[in-house]
């Protein structure tokens, strides 16, 4: 027998009951917290819920909890976060008005039906806040989530178009431990063979430095125009980094920028709400995108506002959630979340990373987003390559927007495993999943994909294979 | 086995050379070769091995003879617990605080070697690193070097401070990686206490066989605890120039302001 109350109605606290046990939760942030499934790092802000059946309490509580609750009881102060105004005012009630009379798990049961087609969800999106959706995840398994993300679609564009049905995107990672031009135009050719890199090109830089950011896009743009590639480049360097770059002239495509839930934690990464701006409208102002103008490229993962020690007693998935908020605000051409990175502190084992995979995905696609992923762990997590397998596979099957690769799943800058090269292109042909259109036909034109779509293993004799070569710098 | 099937090799010799990244492996289908395959898992498990290594204490004391040494221990119990709360690294074990409280005075400079995340990245790298540090600071104060185990960067606050020391100087083991398993760090915080934020320490890194070596991290460290002490603090309000110390004198750094 279950018994729930929330406050406005007349109680004082959040309740629900299983058998004889009778469970309060303090407020809504708690309840979000004590639904969501376990993970190390809600337990190391000591917010998790005290026991399995707790857990359980908490989502029968959050089940029957009005969608609209989340619109009038706001989890971060209005007044002492941009994050949450920019989440209330820009909220559309139009859109919201399909579900607007739904509990959180009558939205679960309607996100499920036949009725919620990929369109029907395209027009929800602007309607939906990321405590909405962060909410309903935590009532879902991983079949649901997989489920309801693959009827979402979000295509972006710039030198190619992303996120369309059937198609698979992928970021070529050709990071270096010390910039070496030579060594990243290497990892660049080595995954150019594979058909990785229609996403785009990016490298995360060991130096944060102008003249050294400006010299990396010098030599991703070099090979990229060299090479007739229709892909876009980027170098992960700091948006106000990627601003000072754009006024040098540099020949930068996409602006990228490290993002969280929070404004202290984007304050902890340095930027607020303005200077995203300013970096969308300088890479804006270069019109270097030719199908599209989605300029921006962000990355996300749990964890990072505690880290920050800026999570205001905020479960880390509804944390997450919030910064596709200010994802959704800039149009980006790609997000994705590093959810392995962080370290088992915040996502213990391969089963939470796993699941929190598929949560990220799952709130990025419901609100908009061009949701891609990059499926990666580090050596002190209890994961291996076989979960990583696991959670490709699970994501291909959602529809993922774009994976990340480098070469042997080996990143030998930033020290941790991600998927490699081989990885994606196995799932592609697995699946049945082509890269983006544009760059399918380039792979065509190089002779490195066959009638089919399909990659075939490249001779030594191949031609695209002298060309690649005859394209790196010369040393 | 001349009939069956062969991964086909990529001709990628000279960009091989550029980078330490595993390029070129070739492909068995769209999968990786099995040499490859098992290449990797090797990798991976001396990561791991390194993760969840002991660190031998008496053996260290040992490599550190004749410096006296004090262990102590953090909060957490055991690997599984050290992992998932890093809080509880960062404290010493309230048990351990008496043996500090001994060993308190007026000391320029606490080391304190730590466990980390790789336990033989300290013991294969650490002791040779203290000898030549101490060789090169003949006028300084130091504590006796204290070892950590299960034990955070700062877990040195809180032992810096009971020592009474000005500064205090963790050698730890870095996160393993595939390619290096074995990697110390160097933390140096200046009036170590519990509290401090990391932007308050200054790091050197990446200290290993293929790495930087142990006599130039200790160069390294001596010239950035003269820095520190001129300066009065460390963190990044203390802007640090490579090739400045890379053109280190032989003179021993100015001694903190007692």
């Amino acid at each position: 027998m279950i018994r729930t109350a929330f406050p406005g109605t007349g109680c004082v606290a959040y309740q629900s009951r299983i058998g004889i046990s009778a469970y309060r939760f303090e407020d809504l942030r708690s309840l979000l917290a004590c639904a969501s499934p376990r993970r190390s790092g809600d337990e190391l802000a000591g917010i998790a819920a005290p026991s399995d059946e707790a857990r359980v309490a908490a989502r029968y509580a959050l089940a029957e909890l009005p969608l609209r609750h989340f619109l009038e009881v706001p989890l971060i102060p209005y007044e002492d976060d941009e994050v949450t105004r920019l989440i209330l005012d820009g909220h559309d009630a139009g859109a919201f008005a399909p579900v607007a009379d739904l509990s959180v798990g009558q939205f679960r049961d309607w996100l499920l039906s036949y009725a919620a087609t990929p369109e029907v969800l395209a027009a929800l999106a602007p309607g939906l806040t990321p405590e909405m959706v962060a909410a309903v995840s935590k009532l879902m398994r991983h079949q649901d989530l997989i489920a309801v993300a693959a009827k979402c679609r979000t295509v972006t564009a710039f030198r190619n178009t992303q996120g369309l049905p059937g198609r698979l995107g992928s970021r070529l990672q050709p990071n270096h431990p010390t910039d070496d031009p030579l060594g990243v135009a290497a990892s660049t050719l080595d995954g150019l063979l594979f058909g990785i890199g229609d996403a785009v090109i990016g490298v995360n830089p060991v130096s944060d430095s102008l003249p050294d950011t400006i010299r990396l896009l010098q030599v991703l743009d070099a090979l990229r125009t060299r090479l007739d590639i229709p892909t876009q480049t980027c170098v992960l360097a700091h948006v106000t980094t990627s601003i000072q770059a754009i006024e040098r002239g540099a020949p930068l495509d996409l602006v990228f920028q490290s993002i969280a839930g929070t404004e202290a934690a984007n304050r902890a990464f340095g930027i607020d709400l303005g200077v995203l701006h300013e970096g969308l409208d300088a890479a804006r102002s270069l019109r270097r995108g030719s199908v599209g103008d989605n300029v921006m490229y962000f990355e996300t993962g749990q964890g990072s506002a505690l880290s920050a020690d800026a999570h205001h007693g905020v479960d880390q998935q509804t944390l997450e959630a919030r910064s596709y908020a200010v994802a959704r605000a800039f149009e980006p051409l790609l997000v994705n979340t590093v959810v392995g990175f962080i370290g088992p502190e915040y996502l213990y084992d391969a089963k939470q990373i796993i699941r929190a995979g598929l949560e990220d995905h799952f709130c990025g696609k419901l609100l908009g987003l061009p949701m891609g992923v990059d499926v990666c762990y580090t050596n002190h997590a209890e994961a291996d390559q076989d979960d990583m397998d696991t959670l490709a596979l699970l994501l291909g099957n959602a529809g993922v927007n774009f994976l990340i690769a480098v070469p042997g799943a080996d990143d030998v800058m930033l020290g941790y495993q991600s998927l490699s090269y081989h990885d994606v292109l196995a799932l592609r042909h697995l699946l049945g999943r082509r890269p983006a259109p544009e760059f399918e036909a380039w792979l065509q034109r190089m002779q490195l994909a066959d009638g089919a779509g399909r990659l075939p293993p490249p001779g030594a004799d191949h031609p695209a294979l002298q060309r690649l070569l005859a394209a790196g710098p010369q040393t | 086995m001349s009939d069956g099937p062969k991964p086909v090799a990529d001709p990628f010799a000279r960009l091989r050379a550029a980078t330490p990244a595993r390029i070129g492996v070739g492909r068995a289908g769209d999968a990786l070769p099995t040499g490859a395959l098992l290449d990797f898992q090797a990798a991976h498990s001396r990561a791991r091995d390194a993760v969840h290594a002991a660190l031998d204490v008496d053996a260290l004391s040992a490599a550190l003879a004749p410096l006296p040494c004090l262990q102590v221990r953090s909060r957490v119990p055991d690997r599984a617990r050290y992992l998932r709360r890093p809080d509880l690294g960062r404290r010493v074990a309230p048990e351990d605080l008496a043996a500090l409280d001994a060993a308190r005075g007026d000391w320029d400079l606490a080391l304190v070697i730590a466990d980390g995340l790789s336990p033989n990245a300290v013991m294969r790298t650490a002791p040779a690193l203290v000898h030549r540090l101490l060789q090169r600071l003949p006028n300084w104060r130091v504590a006796p070097v204290v070892i950590a185990t299960q034990a955070r960067v700062a877990l040195g606050d809180e032992i810096g401070r009971q020592l009474g020391a000005r500064m205090v100087a963790v050698l730890i083991g870095e996160r393993p990686g595939l390619s290096v398993a074995e990697s110390l760090g160097i933390y140096l915080t200046w009036q170590p206490r519990v509290g401090r934020v990391d932007a308050e320490r200054n790091c050197i890194s990446n200290i290993h066989a293929d790495g930087m070596d142990t006599v130039e991290a200790a160069d390294t460290l001596v010239w950035l605890l003269g820095q520190a002490s001129a300066h009065a603090r460390t963190g990044v309000a203390l802007k640090l120039d490579r090739t400045a110390a890379s053109a280190l004198q032989s003179a021993p750094p100015p001694l903190p302001g007692r």
